[in-house]
């Protein structure tokens, strides 16, 4: 048996797999076709201050080996998830994170507050590409300065393991890890999703109700890869790698790039149950090529 | 009624005309129980851009022979390549999804499907005559070719038909035909087919008072509940209908009520 546990700073993972924010529901969604326990952890959808109806239908749009999604963060606001979410979540045997949106700082930090008095929440995911409404509707993640703010901000009212989930769609990806890293994250998560356009061209209109959406699954991969591997080469902080991972060999190629620890997304959408199989890959990996602890396979990519 | 997701075999895969195949798929452990209006989400092997599963309404189910039909219809490259499916072939299929109709007992009921959107309906009309009721099947389409498997309804209740070239049944769009006028008082209305017909049918059934479900096709993703993409407005905000649906009573529909009116009618 070799050694699957991880570390993000305080948060002991019994192994390196962990689910993506908005592909795995609240987790319950999966109970039927996997046990949900087994996984790292599962970081559950985008909460933010206030209830959120989402954008209007049509939200998805299919584009080869992916999708563009538009969903707009469809939620019921912080107060309903303290008070009928959470208790449901307390009933898993595994590390539940909760992903943070909002437009505005204060929302990021009412969020943050409330969820740092909730026990079973082992951590909090900064969602920092939500457009800032008072700097024009830039996102937080494309500014050094706006990225700093919000991380700094949340730092102050949260005590657990930060994690701070970046933003593809900048020139340059480490300027920004370096930014939030400054700011205080614990742990550095990468890739959201590439903004993307998809249209009809018999109808001659776009496909989605926003036009433009967020582009995941495979065929952001190599983009995905390359930013892991930018971004761990100059931060101190774990890294966990996220974009287009759809097998065991997937994940492997983002430890090896410098991820401590992956989570999947789109995936879980053409197979419930691809976690499960990722993890069972990930240890046969270990075996076949001799390695004691998945620990080691982070970075050590051989160039 | 736990989902699950099986490799399920092809017993046999049956053209209908040029668009349409009946695809029956067999099960080797026993089927669990399936209700009408529910769904599977198929994959479809062998090409990059059918990444995401497609969705399919249970057309019937076999629990003797351990068979699933579905009835597709042939619009893109995924339903093309379900369409060439041959005998032996094995498809990966998550299982049921959504919530069904729900059935009356001893009333008298119509159903209306347009086009394809017959699929769900055979399964329902099996279900509600078992159930006491009296049973009417209507079914529209463009012309007499597009009006499948029309006669195996007949075990369940009265056949309707309408064309709008009129080459079946009574000529012009299924919402013109006459058992709307002729035949007052039904207990409920089930309906499925394109978006302008569903809407029509659920006028007209509000202001006959009469109870009517509709079934919702939003484009999905996940099918689960998990990726908030396929949501409809209702009167509880937006709602996901690959959960909450895809049957919805029409009433609890946002815009679908004759006050928010789009410009369908029926009277
Ligand atoms: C709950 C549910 C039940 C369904 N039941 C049936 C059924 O029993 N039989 C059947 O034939 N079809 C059914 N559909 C529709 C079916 O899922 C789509 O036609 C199919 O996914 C199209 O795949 P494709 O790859 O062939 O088309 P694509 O190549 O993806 O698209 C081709 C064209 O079809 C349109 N299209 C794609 N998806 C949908 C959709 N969900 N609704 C309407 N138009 C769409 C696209 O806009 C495009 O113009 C159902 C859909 C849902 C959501
Ligand atoms: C339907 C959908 C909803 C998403 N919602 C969120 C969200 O609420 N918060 C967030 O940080 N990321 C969200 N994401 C982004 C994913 O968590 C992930 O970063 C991205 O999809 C890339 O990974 P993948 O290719 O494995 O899906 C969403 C993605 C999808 C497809
Ligand atoms: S299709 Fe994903 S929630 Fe309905």
């Amino acid at each position: 048996m070799a050694d699957l546990t991880v570390k993000i700073h305080n948060l002991e993972l019994k192994n390196p797999v962990l689910t993506a924010s908005g592909t795995f529901g609240y987790g319950r969604e999966y109970d039927d076709f996997i046990d949900v326990n087994d996984l790292g952890g599962i970081i559950v959808k985008a909460t933010t201050s206030k209830h959120r109806e989402g954008n209007p239908y049509p939200r998805m749009a299919e584009t080869p080996m992916g999708m563009l999604n538009a969903v707009g963060l469809q939620n019921k606001g912080i107060e309903y998830f303290v008070r009928e979410i959470y208790p449901k979540l307390t009933e898993y045997n595994t590390n539940i994170i909760a992903n943070v949106s909002d437009s505005t700082i204060e929302g990021y930090v009412n969020v943050a507050r409330k969820m740092n008095k909730l026990d079973h929440i082992a951590a909090i995911e900064l969602n920092i590409s939500c457009p800032n409404v008072k700097e024009g509707g830039m996102a937080f993640g494309t500014s050094c300065p706006s990225a700093m703010a919000v991380t700094r901000a949340v730092r102050e009212v949260y005590d657990k393991t930060l994690i701070v989930k970046l933003s593809p769609n900048v020139t340059s990806i480490t300027d920004i890890a370096l930014a939030v890293e400054e700011a205080g994250a614990d742990s550095i998560s990468l890739i959201n999703t590439l903004l993307g356009m998809a249209i009809d061209s018999e109808k001659r209109k776009p496909v989605l109700s926003t036009i433009t959406g967020g582009l995941s699954g495979p065929a952001i991969k190599p983009i995905a890869l390359r930013m892991v591997w930018q971004v761990s080469k100059v931060v101190k902080v774990p890294v966990i790698g996220i974009g287009g991972i759809a097998s065991a060999s997937d994940a492997i190629e983002f430890l090896l790039a410098g991820a401590s620890a992956v989570q999947i997304g789109t995936s879980n959408f053409i197979d419930p149950a691809i976690t499960i199989k990722i993890i069972a890959g990930i240890e046969e990996y270990l075996i076949k090529h001799r390695i004691a602890k998945v620990k080691e396979l982070t970075g050590a990519l051989i160039t | 009624m736990k989902k699950q997701i099986a490799k399920l075999v092809v017993v046999e895969n049956t053209p209908l005309n040029v668009k349409h195949n009946l695809l029956e798929l067999k099960s080797h452990s026993p089927l669990t129980e399936m209700l009408p209006g529910q769904f599977v989400e198929i994959k479809v092997n062998g090409s990059e851009s059918t990444y995401l599963r497609r969705p399919f309404s249970i057309h019937r189910v076999d629990y003797d022979k351990n068979t699933i039909h579905l009835l597709i219809k042939v619009v893109g490259k995924g339903t093309k390549s379900l369409s060439e499916l041959e005998a032996g072939d094995s498809v990966d299929i998550i299982f049921p999804l959504g919530k069904g109709f729900s059935i009356t007992e001893n009333e008298e009921v119509l159903l209306v499907g347009g086009g394809c959107g017959v699929a769900p309906l055979y399964f329902l009309a099996e279900q509600l005559h078992r159930n006491g009721n009296t049973v009417n099947i209507l079914i529209g389409g463009k012309s007499g070719e597009d009006i499948l498997l029309h006669d195996q309804y007949k075990a369940y209740g009265n056949v309707f038909i309408s064309t709008e070239d009129g080459s079946l049944g009574e000529k012009g769009m299924v919402t013109a035909h006459s058992i709307f006028s002729s035949h007052a008082g039904f207990g409920k209305i089930y309906c499925c087919g394109p978006d302008g017909m569903m809407r029509a049918v659920a006028h007209y059934a509000e202001k006959h008072k009469i109870p009517c479900e509709v079934s919702l096709e939003n484009t999905m993703a996940c099918g689960i509940g998990a990726c908030l993409c396929c949501v409809v407005e209702s009167v509880q905000g937006n709602v996901c209908v690959c959960t909450e649906g895809p049957v919805f009573e029409s009433s609890t529909l946002k815009g679908w009520t004759v006050e928010n009116e789009i410009g369908c009618s029926l009277d």
